[in-house]
């Protein structure tokens, strides 16, 4: 790991007060401009010092952006709602509890009280060669160091593979993708909307972005559509540490049962590829069929298909097998190998 | 404008990279303004051709002659045609997302760099054992031709050579293309060791830093050139004048008039 030091590299700081001056900063300082939201991946770039941001735009300044409102039938969660506070919301905890333990599963009390839920989800891979500032794919460079033969890659993707072996580390984001949210991202071209599994980029399609956001745009909420409120939920998380760790993997699904059939299932995993999956395959296989360790055992088999372990990491196979059939029965209560 | 990009090593060593993307923008620019300059200079130079009473002449001379020349048969324009539909795929998966049109676009390269890589050893071999293997190719035997050509673009009349089977800036263009493909192909089949496929082990160290930087900047290179050379390959097949030998690569023979025409039957012995 880089060293992270006391100081940080100059930049000029501006703090908007609304979301319309935020973009104007954005598209006059272009790529040389650094969203800061809770900081806590921004402060680790910057100490770094390995990114060296000319102009840094802090949103904490955007009433905006923060809160969360009934929208519809469903919410609007702002970018800049602390995970605190999404954790904490009465709305989120009666209808969209998958969220709020999601949510509640990040990092640290401390944390949760800082990070935000656009932070969460707009957050750069941990990978560490990546993070340590040498020139691998996802830096602009012609090499992943994490997918050497003796590379330390014990939490480094399993799935989706391309050049870079990094993973996405947000735990709000399969939880999202579950709920079928939407993200909404400005610009000063306008606003546009991306279902919550297209918010995420592979490397395949762009290898030095983890999100859709292009330059001088912003996520400025996410909306939970009613149709999932209220369903059954399930998220688990595996971490080396119950609190101020990144997941291995998790999992986040949401049901809605017909009597004792699965009526239609919304399940996405985290930690094994670069991007939040959604196992499409999964939810075709159990519509239909009874929520029984016979489903859950075939779902397990399909989400795992495809996965290429590197030297470290072969435990995320059957730790991902596993999470989806406890996703899928919907009970921890079991732990099959 | 940056010609090169470098990274640092985790041993802290300064290696290149690839090559900067503003050379793509900088080859792009290049081939538009060849383009403009040639058009420009279609319209208003006095280039010299064998008139129509020449060539009548000509063609009264030699009824010996098929009405139709064979001009490439089926297995060059199938090589042809392939290596254009590997070339197009390649260009496109390998730009496209650099100017902004983002998707998974890395196996679909190594795909089509493998059809390439295989239609230009087909080409090799069909070249060398079934076809006038020298034709092609420029040398300073061609000086004598070069002038001419030069000349009668000028406007004048000269008895120096006519082209072969192959007009001058053809060939021209093949060495062109041979350097930049053979650089291409043997780079990218190296950078094919780097990333999962179905053929090799991944082997990131069979190379080293220094020389991996220099593989992809041979790459990169090459690749940007081909974007020139693509360019105006494809502006000369659509030009009026060029239209035969364009409609030749599709049907494989050209008239009788044009063969009298356009080349010398002296160096291009039809058959």
């Amino acid at each position: 790991m880089a060293v992270i030091r006391d100081v940080m590299p100059a930049f000029e700081l501006f703090q908007p007060a609304s979301i319309d001056a935020a973009l104007e900063l954005l598209d006059r300082y272009g790529s040389s401009a650094w969203v800061l939201a809770g900081g806590l991946d921004s402060f680790d770039w910057l100490k770094d010092r390995i990114k060296r941001p000319s102009v840094v735009v802090d949103l904490s300044g955007i009433t905006e952006l923060k809160g969360v409102r009934p929208m519809g039938d469903g919410l609007e969660i702002g970018a800049m709602t602390t995970l605190t506070e999404v954790v904490r919301h009465p709305m989120v905890q009666e209808r969209y509890s998958i969220l709020m333990k999601a949510a509640e599963a990040a990092a640290s009390p401390q944390i949760r009280n800082q990070g935000t839920i656009g932070g969460n989800v707009s957050q750069d891979t941990r990978c560490w060669y990546y993070r340590a500032g040498w020139s691998c794919y996802r830096a602009g460079g012609n090499i992943c160091y994490a997918d050497t033969p003796t590379a330390i890659n014990r939490e480094h993707a399993i799935l989706g593979a391309d050049r870079c072996v990094a993973v996405n580390p947000s735990d709000t984001s399969p939880a999202l993708i579950a709920l079928q949210a939407e993200m909404v991202i400005r610009s000063r071209d306008g606003e546009r909307v991306v279902a919550a599994e297209d918010y995420f980029i592979g490397p395949g399609t762009d290898i030095t972005r983890m999100t859709a956001l292009r330059t001088g745009e912003l996520l400025t909420a996410i909306r939970l559509p009613g149709s999932w409120a209220g369903a059954h939920f399930y998220f688990e998380k595996v971490a080396d540490r119950n609190v101020w760790d990144f997941p291995l993997v998790n999992v986040a699904a949401a049901t809605v049962m017909t009597g004792d059939t699965i009526a239609r299932m919304r399940i996405a995993v985290n930690g094994v590829a670069a991007t939040p999956l959604r196992l499409a395959a999964v939810e075709d296989v159990v519509r239909g069929k009874a929520r029984d360790e016979a489903t859950a055992k075939a779902a397990g088999d399909i989400a795992i298909a495809g996965a290429v372990p590197l030297q470290h990491n072969a435990y995320k196979v059957p730790l991902l097998r596993n999470l989806v059939r406890r996703a899928v029965r919907g009970t921890e209560n079991t732990w099959t190998s | 404008m940056d010609l090169l990009t470098w990274g640092r090593t985790p041993w802290g060593e300064w290696i290149l990279t690839h090559i900067s993307w503003d050379l793509f923008w900088a080859s792009l620019f290049a081939g538009f303004a060849f383009l403009l300059a040639h058009g420009s200079y279609m319209l208003l130079s006095a280039h010299r051709k064998r008139d129509a009473i020449e060539t009548d002449r000509l063609e009264a001379a030699r009824t010996d002659l098929p009405a139709r020349i064979s001009r490439h048969s089926l297995a060059a324009r199938l090589f042809h045609w392939v290596m254009a539909a590997a070339m197009f795929v390649l260009l496109f998966t390998a730009f496209l997302p650099i100017v902004g049109v983002q998707f998974a676009w890395v196996t679909w390269h190594w795909m089509a760099g493998l059809v390439l890589t295989a239609s230009i050893l087909f080409h090799i071999i069909h070249a060398t054992v079934w076809m006038d293997f020298w034709s092609i190719w420029v040398g300073p035997k061609d000086m004598p031709e070069l002038k001419a050509e030069l000349l009668r673009e000028l406007g004048h009349e000269v008895d120096g050579p006519k082209p072969g089977k192959y007009p001058l800036g053809n060939r021209l263009y093949h060495l062109a293309i041979v350097l930049s493909g053979l650089m291409v192909v043997t780079s990218g089949l190296f950078m094919m060791v780097r990333v999962r496929t179905p053929f090799f082990t991944r082997n990131p160290y069979l190379l080293d830093d220094a020389k991996w930087g220099f593989t992809y900047v041979a790459h990169g290179l090459a690749g940007v050139a081909l974007v020139g050379l693509v360019m105006a390959h494809v502006y000369f097949a659509v030009r009026p004048e060029k239209w035969w030998i364009t409609k030749s690569m599709i049907l494989g023979w050209i008239t009788r008039r044009q063969y009298l025409e356009h080349h010398d039957p002296q160096r291009w012995i039809a058959r």
